[in-house]
This record gives C-alpha cells, sequence and structure tokens, in this order.
C-alpha cells in the first residue's frame, strides 16, 4: 500500500534534483526548469501531506495557488531571459558577468 | 457569502484604492497621450496619500483578523502599513527627477510600483503560511521587473536576471519548508501552527524536521531582507537597477520582508513568556540561528563594504550591515526589541532614502557612480555634499542624528536582555562602519578635484532631499511622538 512516506520520498528526491539543476546548470532556461522541480516538489508535499495527515482540503487549496503563482513567475522569467538573449545573444549565464565586485 | 468578509472590508480600504489606483495608472498610461506623464504621476500620488489616510483611523479598530484568518489587521500590521506606503509615495516622488527613468514611459513603473506596494502591505500582515507566500510573490515578481525596467541596458538585465534566478530559487526552498510545517502541524494558519507546535507530547518529536524547516522558510525571508548567506544577488542588483529602484529595494520590501520574518517567528514560532518577553518552543529553538545570522549579516556587510568604489554598491554592502542590526532588535525576543526594529526603521527609511536621493541627484549631473568622480565635490556643490554628509553620519550613528536612536534601541534592547556581547558585536562593527561612510565624506570634502565646475541640484531634488533631511536631523524633537507611535505598534495579534 502506498503511503505518506512514498509521496514524501519522491517530493524530496525531486526537490534534490531541482537543487542540484540549479546549482549546476550554466542555461538559464533550465535553470528554471530546476525551479519548476522544486516547486512542484512542495506541491506533491501539500497534497500528500493533505490527503494523509491534515484531513482539511488546505494542502490541495495552497497546491492550486503555487500552481498559479509558478505560472506567473516563468512568464516573467521568460520575458528576462528573452531580453537578455536580445542583448547578449546567448542564454548562457556565465555571459552575464558585467556585475562584479 | 460570509457576511463577516464584507463587513471587513471597510478595514480593507488602503488595500483597495492601491489596487484601484493601479488599475487606474494603466488605463491612464493607454488614453492620455502627451498628458500621460503628469497623469500617471499625480494618480499614483494621489493613491498612495489616500492609502495613508485611509490607515490612520485604522489604528482605532479592535486587533484582530479578516478574511477567515488570512489577513491580520493589529498595530503592527498597521505601522507597516503606513511606513510601506510611506517609503512607496517618497521613491514615486523621485522617479520623474531620474535621468536614468527618462527615457521610458513611467506609466508602467507607477503601476508595477503600486503593485509591489500592495504585495508588501499583504506581506506585512499576514497571518497564512498561503497569504505569506503569495504577497511575497506578489512582492519579488514586480520586483523583477522593476529591476529590469531599463530594458536597452545590458546591467539592467543583467541584475534582474540575477534577481529573479536567486529569487526564484529562495522562495522555492521556502514553500517547501512551508509544506513541511504545514505537513507537521496540519494547519497553514500561524496562530494553529503555535497551538500545534505548544501542543506537542514530546519536544523531542518531529524536532529535526522542525529545524530543516525552519531553516528552508528562513532562506526565503533571508532572501527578502538580503541577510547573509542569501544577500548574494544584493550588491549586483543594486548596482545594475536603475537607482530610484535600488532606492526602493534597499528600504520598502525590506522592512517587509522584516514584518512578516517578526511576524512568523513571533506568532508561528514562540509563545509569550514572562513579562514582556517571548519565548521559544523546545522543538525548535530557533534564536540561536536567527541571533548567528544578525552576526554574520552585520559583520560581512561592514567588512565588504570597506573596499567598494562604487556608490551604489557601497550602499548596497551597507544596507546588508544595516539588515544585521534591525535582526538583532528582531532575534532578543522582547517588546524592546521589537519596538527598535521599528524605531530603527524609520530612521533608516528617511537617512538611507535621503543618500540615494543624493547618488540619483549626482549621476543626473556628472553621468558616474563611481566614488572617484565624487572628489572635490564640495566645490561643485556645497549643499549635495553637506547633505550626503549628514545622511553619511547619521547611517554610521552619529548623536544627535536619527541613526543614533535606531542603534541605541537595537543595543539597549540586547542588554536589557541580558545579551550584553551581542551588543557590544553590534558597536564594535558600528565603528567598522565609520570608515567607508567618512572615506565618502573625506572624498567629497577634503579631496580636491579635476573638475571644478558647478553643479546646481534641481529645485524638485532639492526639495526631496529636504524632504529627508528634516526627519534625520531633527527626529530627537519630536521623540515623544516617535517613541509613542512605536511603542504603541509593538501589538502583534496573537489569537483569542
Amino acid at each position: 500500500m502506498i503511503g505518506l512516506t512514498h509521496y514524501l520520498v519522491i517530493s524530496a528526491a525531486l526537490f534534490s534534483l531541482g537543487i542540484m539543476c540549479v546549482l549546476t546548470r550554466k542555461n538559464a532556461v533550465s535553470v528554471l526548469m530546476g525551479i519548476e522541480l522544486i516547486l512542484n516538489s512542495a506541491n506533491l508535499n501539500l497534497v500528500a501531506f493533505s490527503r494523509f495527515t491534515s484531513g482539511n482540503l488546505d494542502g490541495q487549496v495552497f497546491a492550486v495557488f503555487t500552481i498559479i503563482v509558478a505560472a506567473a513567475e516563468v512568464a516573467v522569467a521568460l520575458a528576462i531571459v528573452l531580453s537578455m538573449y536580445r542583448m547578449l545573444r546567448s542564454v548562457n549565464l556565465d555571459r552575464a558577468d558585467t556585475l562584479k565586485g | 457569502m460570509d457576511p463577516k468578509i464584507i463587513a471587513d472590508l471597510h478595514k480593507f480600504y488602503p488595500e483597495i484604492v492601491i489596487t484601484g489606483t493601479f488599475l487606474l495608472v494603466i488605463v491612464a498610461d493607454l488614453v492620455f497621450g502627451r498628458l500621460r506623464r503628469a497623469v500617471t504621476f499625480a494618480l499614483t500620488v494621489l493613491g498612495l496619500a489616500a492609502a495613508f489616510a485611509l490607515t490612520l483611523p485604522l489604528f482605532a479598530a479592535a486587533p484582530g483578523t479578516m478574511f477567515s484568518d488570512m489577513v491580520a489587521l493589529d498595530p503592527m500590521a498597521l505601522f507597516f502599513k503606513a511606513f510601506l506606503i510611506l517609503a512607496s509615495l517618497l521613491v514615486v516622488l523621485a522617479a520623474p527627477g531620474s535621468r536614468e527613468l527618462s527615457g521610458s514611459g513611467l506609466g508602467e513603473f507607477y503601476a508595477l510600483l503600486l503593485g509591489v506596494t500592495l504585495g508588501m502591505i499583504l506581506l506585512a500582515s499576514s497571518t497564512d503560511l498561503l497569504m505569506l507566500f503569495l504577497s511575497l510573490e506578489m512582492v519579488s515578481v514586480g520586483s523583477y521587473i522593476m529591476v529590469g525596467y531599463l530594458r536597452n541596458d545590458r546591467q539592467s538585465n543583467e541584475a534582474s536576471l540575477k534577481y529573479l534566478l536567486f529569487g526564484a530559487v529562495s522562495t522555492g526552498v521556502m514553500l517547501y519548508g512551508i509544506t513541511l510545517l504545514f505537513g507537521i502541524t496540519g494547519s497553514t494558519k500561524l496562530i494553529v501552527v503555535r497551538h500545534a507546535l505548544a501542543g506537542a507530547a514530546t519536544p523531542g518529536e518531529n524536532s529535526l524536521i522542525l529545524l530543516v524547516s525552519t531553516l528552508f522558510i528562513l532562506a526565503g525571508l533571508g532572501f527578502k531582507i538580503a541577510a547573509v548567506p542569501f544577500h548574494f544577488w544584493c550588491p549586483d542588483v543594486y548596482t545594475g537597477a536603475p537607482t530610484p529602484v535600488t532606492a526602493f529595494l534597499s528600504v520598502a520590501p525590506k522592512a517587509a520582508g522584516f514584518a512578516i520574518l517578526v511576524r512568523f517567528f513571533f506568532t508561528g514560532l514562540s509563545q509569550a513568556g514572562q513579562g514582556l518577553t517571548w519565548i521559544t518552543f523546545a522543538s525548535i529553538n530557533w534564536m540561536p540561528i536567527v541571533m548567528v545570522l544578525s552576526i554574520v549579516t552585520m559583520t560581512f556587510g561592514n567588512i565588504a563594504a570597506l573596499r567598494q568604489e562604487n556608490m551604489k554598491r557601497l550602499l548596497a554592502y551597507s544596507s546588508i550591515a544595516h539588515a544585521g542590526y534591525i535582526l538583532m532588535g528582531a532575534v532578543v525576543l522582547t517588546s524592546d526589541g521589537l519596538q527598535a526594529v521599528l524605531v530603527y526603521l524609520i530612521t533608516y527609511l528617511f537617512m538611507n532614502l535621503g543618500a540615494f536621493m543624493i547618488v540619483i541627484e549626482i549621476y543626473n549631473r556628472t553621468g558616474s557612480f563611481e566614488l572617484k568622480d565624487y572628489r572635490g565635490f564640495y566645490r561643485r556643490s556645497p549643499f549635495l555634499s553637506v547633505s550626503m554628509s549628514v545622511f553619511l553620519l547619521s547611517l554610521m550613528g552619529i548623536p544627535p542624528l536619527a541613526g543614533f536612536f535606531g542603534k541605541l534601541y537595537v543595543f539597549a534592547a540586547a542588554v536589557n536582555r541580558d545579551l550584553a556581547w551581542f551588543a557590544v558585536i553590534g558597536a564594535l562593527n558600528s565603528v567598522v562602519a565609520v570608515y567607508y561612510y567618512a572615506r565618502v565624506m573625506k572624498t567629497m570634502v577634503i579631496d580636491g578635484g579635476d573638475e571644478t565646475s558647478p553643479v546646481h541640484a534641481s529645485w524638485d531634488s532639492t526639495a526631496l532631499i529636504w524632504v529627508m533631511l528634516i526627519p534625520t536631523v531633527g527626529l530627537m524633537l519630536f521623540w515623544d511622538q516617535v517613541q509613542k507611535i512605536t511603542s504603541g505598534s509593538v501589538g502583534l495579534f496573537l489569537g483569542n
């Protein structure tokens, strides 16, 4: 029988993969994918906790909001990445190096 | 619909007015042709002023929550509402005079600023983790766009991208922490979270997962207040963003971050102890963690500021250091400490915005943010040099300027909680800070520059600088009122 632990393990794995992706990727779009993984791991947690422990729908409602916010955030993120691409002809984060000190 | 929601609407007027202004500004920016610059500016100023005026009568209302415990209405929330609206208003007044922003239309800038202001005041009053997350994202997403407002400027774009990536990761991590907290306590309401943690059978139960969850949430909040080690975005973003946006970011979202940090830790993770102190739960003793964060933040900020050659970068590190001092007020867990946080924020608002106003004005005239171009500025513009020196002296904490009182309250709160060593660390840090502030003053006043042509500040920036200068110098004359307002605003609604 699949229980809470299974969901939590998967979500922790997703979270770690997301963090790893954010830390190792040089491509701005890949980093955004990593961020999506982090947010989705949180969603999985919310729904699992809501189903197994809290006994109310708070978690599921929260997850719906998270999905919406993630969409809004990615819309802005892609616009900014696009704007950078127009300027540098690249989405490689190593090229964004004019600000240092 | 729940009749309570309708009945509560009149306590929500400030937010409603800001939302209305936000929409009006967007429409006005489209329909008014050549007049739109003036019309959007006037609308924004009026909207914010009206929201400020509508906040004041609410202080008389009984503390409580609104909208199914989503938003708190207590003295602390109202204080931050008024404070944040005022900060936004001052930035709006500074925006049209900035040469950096003059190339692009300002209507969208005002609209974004209003959106972020709405997010901030909701953030400062959230008592639900869902509301906390949503309003934090509202502030963040709006700020990302504001930082990248100069579309054709490489630095602005780069700053925006860095802000976005750091911001999105830290809010993602915070969200994961929130889900763990929800999992342990079964609720997203901070008040219920506290009851669940207080009622835990054994302290050891869940304490590891609670620690992880707190650290993750701290990552998100620490990002907003730019505390070390979540500060990496701060110098780059402050340098690359248009200076009015930098001034805004260094004061308003930071203050909102402190508001929610205090609310989260005080209503969610601690309980009232004897007298006017709070105590942490046995299962999660977050006090030493935040204390270390405060010490590291102020020390790092001050040391890194020592060798900065760019004024915006220097003020960025200085603002990191100030976040450390403010955190010190919060972490001592007393009402005195909370009052110190509020006092510090009031003084910080005027002195820091003032310093940025002068950086904006000097850029308008000379086109440079580099410290070397400030050399011999006293001969070019005595007014700008002297007022800059006043703001820097206040940031140092020299009496009788406003900044001194902020530091005094924070250190006194630490000493009163028998944490004298903590206050000593803060005082030592202030000594280090004297060096880099004084270096700017020396460059401006004593050093001789090649350029000697006089610089005349425009009348509107001069007026605005006076608006900052008067409270910075004269706040002590009204200390009774400041004391009364801040001590009356430390009340947090902790549930019935």
